[in-house]
């Protein structure tokens, strides 16, 4: 089993698995870090959202190969104590209702806002596409990411 | 539940003990802003004020929630009704999941948006049982009379000294108490929780990824499953190959397994590994052979084709006021019309899986997202044959359930197989199974008649609903010659005065796993019933609203909500050219709520424009909790009106995965402005479900007046409505 050296949150780790093993599966059942989700596989629904040297990307379609030297963010590296603006805009309008999508959605929030700290109801929703929230919390992340902005 | 049984009994538990290791929903919010999943203290001796309330001698308190969080707000709602009258904040309580043990009584599920509608009295007076035993035992220490004592932030005072003692001082000697029969509740002028829009203390955790969810649970030495089923749901097991499978890296067995869903146990062949993804592997190269049994003639198309035929038979009466057939022969004006909805999934975002491990022969400890953990405990005992004390759940976290965590389909298979091999079993569906699988939320078809006469009133209405049963597939001993009348819901409830209203039922078997889904059969039939409303309104040349107005019971949340919504939408504003508006509403044993839907022609199709929803409550516990669920139904049932559906061809399921199975997503979704009616008072209505069934049908509605296509089949295109 090849071994495979990965930067996680800036902290390095080093796992022996299969090559072809999505980085999701290795974040999650390899190095314990369960806020990155599983809902699909195939990139469509972005529960598994992570940053790959700044750039959100659906960790259950890129294999580990892939990904070795490169810089891993997940949602356990956004804050220490839950007070990046866009957590706090996350509670102050009480955004998840499950939760599941949350960690995926607040990833891509997080990565636009480094890209554009005053983005319009579009620009939201043009970054926000690739996220799906079964409970529907569409409109309040539109709120919370206006609101975030204003926080930074 | 009802009962407050074991009050009083003084109780020295370890906190361990009551926990196992630790998998819990516990949080300690004491510091704001840095919640942490609590780590197991040993917080030396405890008290048990009633089961529901555990106090620490060194003050810290739990209130044991028993209705799991699907993302409703059960883990703030259901506490506050106890914090409430404990007079403490739940800033400053631990609260934790209960997992189906029997002192916590029967009612420890959620659907029909019940949690609080159910407990909202009896877990008050929980909380001021505690109260009031609490108040006592600290008038019995000072030797004061209890009159002077009140309940302030977790501690009693002697109001004429301004003595105080904290909970944790009291706990002892309260719990040794006879607890009060009558407790007295506080006026809800004095309420500090209930009717705010408190924050709810589970959205930290999952702003920051550190709730637990099922599919986050790990247990030493756990191996995983993925579990292969036949392409065509329930077919047998004829013969399988594994010798590739079990070639692959890290899989270390292939066993046979059973999914027990409902009346039903269908085949399947675990592939377990020491990783997930090795397990996906392996089940990759598993080679099985099905018999099919006829299954594979299933085709969605000639199914439908049989329901449409099926509209013309006559069906089992379930309403009959007045006389409808009288009344329609005769009528000036006739107007028919058949509605079609399609199969839909439930599709949480956590897809289905159980952690289990046997702990003993005789004791399993089960972690995993439910719906129903009392349920889950007893049918996991009595298939295993142990005592229900013996089966340790560990309720976590669901992340969506929507119904589709009613069921405990893809709990047994793991216990089972966590038996078998004597390790602790995790087991998790693809996306893939968990659409292919199903269950699914049924079809309806409605057949609607309605007569008018020569004044243009509408005087007779029929609507005969001609569908599969969700029952006839969980439950023995389905009787097709009686009315379901799960399939009727509420199709005789609407408060119009129309004099003479039938309604029938006329079945047609389908058997696959069905289930109920977030607001049932209401999601299909509202859609039936009010468009077919709208209908008539034109037919009898009146506007939507003022037609429904009319037609309402003077006083009733009908009229209420309608009125109400009318001003909120500046119904009698006109609009621009394109634009058209639409009105709905349905009320069901859930709740009440109604929509007005803007929508505006563009290219081919329409686009929306605005959506205001109005939601009658009678008492509402957190306001924006009720905001966030109304706002999250009209998502859920915008994808049921325009997305895909299921559908099978030679009886397999089409669909497999958000490809082809798609949510709607945010550029799809405007904003929902929602108006809560709360008169305050002794009803309260639930608020996870009424928000959906009256969405489709004002959107329709709102098509009809923008376009002038009706639209009496869903789903439609949004893009191109003809
Ligand atoms: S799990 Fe990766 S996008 Fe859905
Ligand atoms: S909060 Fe439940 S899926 Fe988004």
């Amino acid at each position: 089993m090849p071994s495979y050296k990965l930067n996680i949150n800036d902290k390095d780790y080093t796992v022996d698995v299969d090559e072809t093993m999505p980085v999701l599966w290795v974040i999650r059942d390899f190095v314990g870090l369960t806020g990155t989700k599983f809902g699909c596989g195939i990139a469509q629904c972005g529960a598994c959202t992570i940053h790959l040297d700044g750039t959100p990307t659906r960790s259950c379609s890129i294999p580990v190969s892939a990904v070795a030297d490169r810089k891993i963010r997940t949602i356990e590296g956004v804050s220490e104590n839950v007070d990046h603006a866009v957590q706090k805009a996350w509670i102050e309008l009480q955004v998840p209702q499950c939760g599941y999508c949350q960690s995926g959605q607040i990833m891509s929030a997080v990565a636009l806002l480094e890209k554009n700290p005053k983005p319009t109801d579009a620009d939201i929703d043009g970054a926000m596409q690739g996220n799906l929230c079964r409970c529907g919390t569409y409109q309040r992340i539109r709120k919370a990411i206006h609101r975030a902005s204003e926080l930074i | 539940m009802q009962q407050l049984s074991g009050l009083g009994r003084r109780k020295f538990l370890q906190l361990a003990g009551l926990t196992g290791t630790g998998f819990f929903l516990g949080l300690n919010t004491g510091c704001k802003g840095s919640p942490e999943v609590a780590a197991v203290s040993d917080p030396g001796k405890l008290f048990e004020i009633t089961p529901y309330i555990n106090i620490e001698s060194n003050g810290v308190i739990t209130i044991f929630n028993t209705k799991p969080e699907v993302g409703q707000g059960t883990f703030q709602s259901v506490p506050a009704l106890i914090a409430e009258e404990l007079e403490v904040s739940l800033d400053h309580v631990n609260i934790r999941q209960t997992g189906g043990e029997s002192r916590f009584g029967e009612s420890q599920g959620v659907g029909g948006s019940s949690s609080v509608r159910g407990e909202y009295f009896t877990l008050r007076k929980v909380g001021a049982t505690a109260r009031e035993m609490l108040t006592t035992a600290a008038a019995v220490q000072w030797k004061v009379p209890v009159e002077e004592c009140y309940a302030e932030n977790a501690f009693i005072i002697h109001k004429p000294s301004g003595k105080k003692l904290s909970y944790g001082e009291l706990a002892d000697a309260a719990s040794k108490l006879t607890p009060p029969k009558e407790p007295k509740l506080k006026d809800p002028k004095d309420f500090k929780i209930l009717g705010k829009s408190g924050g709810r203390p589970d959205v930290p955790l999952k702003s920051s990824g550190k709730a637990l969810f099922g599919i986050d649970v790990t247990v030493p030495g756990m191996m995983y499953a993925s579990i292969e089923r036949s392409p065509v749901i329930g077919s047998k097991l004829k013969k399988f190959d594994d010798a590739e499978a079990r070639k692959t890296k890290g899989v270390i067995d292939v066993l046979l397994c059973e999914r027990l869903v409902g009346i039903w146990r269908h085949d399947g062949v675990a592939v377990i590994a020491d990783n997930y993804w090795a397990a996906l592997q392996g089940r990759k190269k598993l080679k099985a052979d099905w018999d099919h049994q006829g299954r594979e003639k299933l085709n969605s198309k000639d199914y439908e084709a049989g329901l449409r035929k099926l509209a013309s038979k006559k069906g089992i009466t379930d309403h009959n006021s007045g006389s409808f057939e009288q009344e329609y022969n005769n009528a000036h004006q006739k107007l028919e019309a058949l509605y079609e909805t399609p199969l839909v999934s439930h599709s949480p975002i956590e897809p289905m899986n159980c952690v289990a491990r046997w702990n003993s022969p005789e004791e399993v400890e089960i972690w995993t997202s439910t719906q129903i953990p009392g349920d889950l405990v007893k049918t996991v005992a009595k298939e295993n044959n142990i005592p229900e004390a013996n089966v340790k759940l560990h309720t976590m976290f669901n992340g969506g359930g929507f119904g589709r965590r009613l069921i405990t389909d893809y709990v047994h298979d793991v216990v089972a197989l966590a038996k078998k091999t004597g390790k602790p079993i995790k087991a998790i569906w693809t996306r893939e199974d968990d659409t292919k699988l199903g269950p699914f939320r049924p079809m309806t078809y409605s057949a609607m008649k309605a007569g008018f006469n020569a004044a243009g009133e509408p005087v007779a209405l029929e609507h005969k609903v001609i569908s599969p049963s969700i029952d006839a597939g969980l439950y023995p001993g389905f009787d097709p010659k009686k009315v379901d009348k799960t399939m009727m819901e509420a199709t005789a409830e609407q408060k119009y005065e129309i004099p003479n209203l039938h309604t029938s039922f006329v079945y047609s078997p389908l058997e696959i796993p069905l289930l109920y889904w977030r607001a049932v059969t209401s999601t299909t039939l509202a859609f039936s019933h009010e468009c077919f409303l709208d209908e008539m309104a034109y037919t009898a040349k009146k506007d939507p609203m003022e037609f429904r107005l009319g037609l309402a019971k003077k006083g009733t949340s009908l009229e209420k909500i309608l009125t109400k919504l009318k001003e909120v939408s500046a119904w009698d504003e006109p609009l621009p050219a394109g634009h058209g508006r639409g009105v709905a509403q349905y009320e069901f044993f859930a709740g009440h709520c109604g929509y007005v839907v803007e929508v505006s022609k563009k290219d081919k199709g329409i686009q929306l424009e605005k959506i205001f929803a109005v939601i009658d409550m009678g008492t509402v516990v957190n306001p924006d909790t009720v905001k966030a669920q109304v706002e999250g139904a009209a998502v859920m049932a915008l994808t049921a009106a325009i997305k895909g559906g299921i559908t099978f061809e030679n009886g397999q399921t089409v669909q497999s995965n958000f490809h082809d199975n798609p949510l709607v997503r945010i550029n799809e979704m405007p904003d929902v402005s929602v108006t809560i009616l709360a008169d305050g008072g002794e009803v309260i209505k639930g608020a996870g479900e009424p928000g959906l069934p009256p969405f489709a049908p004002a959107l329709c509605n709102a098509v009809f007046a923008a376009t002038g296509t009706r639209i009496r089949r869903l789903p439609f295109d949004i893009n191109n409505v003809g």
